[in-house]
């Protein structure tokens, strides 16, 4: 090995080739031991020989413009999308104005990107959320403004989706604390009654909710009385929602320090003082990366709906995909809507490790 | 006793001030209004149910189901009765969940302990996993698998063959098992009286090293009892080694076991996507032990499979099994999604009884009855398990 002198006329080695670079790096990570030089070898052959096929089909043979053969190209059929995109993702909405659904959609993202930045939590942000809910409401629903009224049953596609998960969660989150500030609660009536709910809707799947929602619920509305499907389905998912916020937002109540509610006491603030004031602020700042996680599952959830024969994404693929031209390309387009779902989940749960992240050195 | 004489001079305090009245009255406010929606509910149903002639109760379940079911653990046939019918769901929902869940739990945990590998490659790989399959909704991975199946794959015809006696086709998975022979009942004997030696050896052994301090090579002791008392049994029976194996006959194949596509799919598709789960757990409880605790049990000079077993495990198991088992849970309750790809669960089959019937609110009754069932039996686990797992404080 090359020795030198430097200018203190000590002398200093190289590092070996071996540790240091790409090399170095390399050897450390990939070839440390026979073992992981087997797993690596074993992981970069299993790459070799299904990714690169994988590739080759999806990108290099496939067929992308509408109008292209799928048949006599080896590859995926993208065209099942650029042929349908419109119905896929907006279902039955008329297509000569869907510059609304557009826009709602993106405001909502508008809004939920300004949301991730916690500088701007504050009351304008609320009421923020509040007009433009409303805006969405209608620039979907039309029928004032001279805007041409469209009807709930024509939603679909990623509206609905997002309509039920957003919506759904706004109107759970409220239900939910309530059902966890009455599990907490000293009278036994009420106590017992929020268990019992909590309980029953965390060991029941969301299926027969959905279920009790499209057959039973039209059984307990008097005569000549109904709700629309996609409505039902929403009070099913918030019901369902409700009881997993309540139980995320009890264990935040449970963390709270005693002497929380103590100096409280001795304030002489009362018991919705005491909430509003000194507990719910502090438990819910704590809750806010599980209810992220919350959101996730409720977002994913609403693909059930297709179950019960509502057209959320799920079913207006299905719908597109039911075409006799389209039969047996049905792999192309749910490899296209889990592209869509993977996106929204992913930005979200990194936003929830991120947001757990800050919250975490802010406490300590 | 300061607060008393305040009290006895003082004026009773008014009913609305105090709490425990105001309780009471809350409580009982709260009581009127549930009772009034549920008469309210009630009320409206009967009036319903009367106008569409629909008779309530469970007395359906004794007539004759007059459908099929594809898969069935239990013979059955159209001319069963409804509640035989549900019995093949409640069944097949327990046959997937209960395969899934063993499936689940050694995928999970590969991936898991591959989560904290030292190999780049290999951490890598397992975070895009859990990443992945965490990501897409469990309905839609369910549908893909099934899609794969079915367009994928060739007919029976041009069947994937890998070796002999197992193939894959449009049809699901067919494979070829043992013929049937008189000493397999022997051996599933010996295999249970094998176990049985095992634990009485295990407690044998314990007793031993505590009073003699000499340690048992238990763990060669039981692998040598459980592979060596059946593979005798066998022996003696002759070594049978005729194979049932299956055959194409027509468009399908004859003997063997056959594994429908929507079985498949959906066990597939629940292994996947709940592995991705497991694992998180799992490294989650793995990091919970702290270094220090290996470091600690190697110095007194421990041998690493003991580390394992008395240090790093019993720390880990009580952080990853509630987490576990709830996911368990999950498995068994998003198997009821086989109603979208046409598995007959229970879920599906009481489906197809509702609309047979038109009795929905029992149907829908019994489906959560069923499901409330595996959650309450899970969660009295869990208790037993906790107070079992608590740490014993000082």
């Amino acid at each position: 090995m090359e020795a030198r002198r430097n200018k203190k006329n000590e002398v200093t080695l190289k590092p070996p080739i071996a540790s240091v670079g790409i090399l170095g790096w390399m050897r450390k990570n990939l070839f440390s031991t026979p073992l992981n030089t087997i797993l690596t070898l074993i992981i970069i052959s299993l790459f070799w020989f299904s990714i690169l096929p994988f590739l080759r089909w999806a990108l290099i043979d496939a067929s992308w413009l509408p109008g292209a053969n799928c048949k006599e190209s080896g590859g995926a059929c993208w065209s099942v999308i650029s042929s349908n995109y419109k119905m896929i993702l907006f279902g039955f909405y008329p297509q000569d104005i869907l510059w609304r659904p557009i826009t709602a959609i993106l405001m909502l993202i508008t809004l939920l990107f300004i949301s991730r930045n916690r500088n701007y939590w504050n009351s304008f942000l609320g009421y923020a959320w509040g007009i433009s809910l409303v805006i969405i409401g209608i620039l979907l629903k039309g029928g004032i403004f001279g805007l041409e009224s469209v009807e709930i049953e024509k939603w679909g596609g990623i509206i609905l989706t997002l309509l039920l998960s957003v919506f759904g969660l706004t109107a759970a989150y409220p239900l939910g604390v309530i059902l966890a500030l009455g599990r907490q609660s000293r009278m036994p009536m009420i106590k017992t009654f929020c268990v019992f709910y909590i309980e029953f809707i965390r060991g029941v799947p969301l299926i027969s909710l959905l279920f009790m929602s499209s057959v039973v619920f039209p059984l307990f509305l008097p005569k000549g009385f109904a709700i629309h499907a996609v409505l039902r389905a929403q009070v099913a998912i918030i019901m369902f929602t409700a009881a997993y916020i309540a139980e995320v937002v009890r264990g935040g109540l449970q963390g709270m320090n005693k002497g929380q509610y103590e100096a409280a006491d001795s304030l002489g603030l009362n018991y919705s003082q005491t909430m509003r004031l000194i507990i719910l602020p502090q438990a819910l700042k704590i809750v806010i990366p599980p209810s992220v996680s919350i959101l996730i599952s409720a977002f994913k959830d609403t693909s059930l709906v297709v179950i019960i024969g509502l057209y959320d994404l799920l079913k207006t693929t299905k719908t597109a995909l039911s075409e006799p031209k389209w039969m047996g390309f049905s792999t192309e387009a749910y490899i296209f809507l889990a592209v869509i779902y993977f996106i929204c989940c992913f930005f979200m749960s990194t936003y929830s490790r991120k947001l757990e992240k800050e919250l975490n050195t802010g406490l300590e | 006793m300061a607060i008393t004489i305040y009290q006895k001079n003082s004026k009773p305090i008014s009913f609305w001030y105090d709490p425990d009245k105001r309780s009471i009255l809350y409580q009982v406010g709260a009581v009127c209004l549930l009772t009034f929606v549920a008469w309210y509910l009630i009320s409206n149903t009967l009036i319903n149910l009367e106008r569409q002639s629909v008779t309530t109760g469970f007395g359906f379940l004794n007539k004759e189901a007059a459908f099929e079911i594809g898969e069935s653990l239990v013979s059955y046939s159209a001319v069963d009765r409804y509640a035989k019918a549900l019995l093949v769901g409640f069944l097949n929902t327990l046959l997937v969940s209960f395969i899934g869940i063993l499936l689940t739990v050694i995928l999970g945990t590969i991936i898991g302990i591959a989560r904290l590998s030292k190999n780049w490659l290999v951490k890598k790989c397992a975070g895009v996993y859990i990443e992945l399959f965490q990501d897409i909704p469990i309905l839609l991975q369910l549908f893909f698998w099934y899609a794969l199946f079915n367009e994928m794959l060739p007919s029976p015809r041009e069947a994937i063959s890998p070796f002999k006696g197992l193939f894959l086709c449009n049809r699901g998975l067919i494979f070829g098992i043992p013929q049937s022979h008189p000493v397999h009942v022997y051996m599933a004997i010996a295999f249970l009286i094998a176990i049985i030696a095992i634990v009485i050896l295990k407690k044998w052994a314990a007793k031993r090293q505590n009073s003699t301090g000499q340690i048992f090579p238990v763990f060669y002791t039981s692998t040598a009892l459980i592979v060596g008392l059946p593979l005798i049994c066998w022996l003696i029976g002759g070594a049978p080694t005729d194979m049932n194996i299956p055959e194409l006959k027509g468009f399908n194949f004859k003997g063997g076991i056959g594994v429908s596509p929507e079985f498949t799919a959906l066990l597939l598709g629940l292994v996947l996507y709940t592995a991705a789960f497991v694992a998180e757990v799992v490294r989650a409880g793995i990091q919970s032990v702290s270094k220090g605790q290996t470091e600690a049990a190697m110095a007194i000079g421990l041998k690493p499979g003991q580390v394992l077993n008395l240090i790093v495990l019993p720390q880990a198991l009580r952080v990853i099994i509630p987490p576990l088992t709830s996911q368990m849970l999950n498995l068994t309750k998003n198997s009821s999604l086989a109603v979208a790809i046409g598995y007959p669960d229970f879920v599906s089959v009481a489906g197809t009884v509702i609309n047979q019937t038109g009795q929905a609110i029992e149907g829908v009754m019994l489906i959560m009855v069923v499901y409330l069932f595996f959650s309450i039996s899970t969660s009295a686990f869990m208790n037993w398990y906790n107070k079992k797992m608590a740490i014993v404080e000082r």
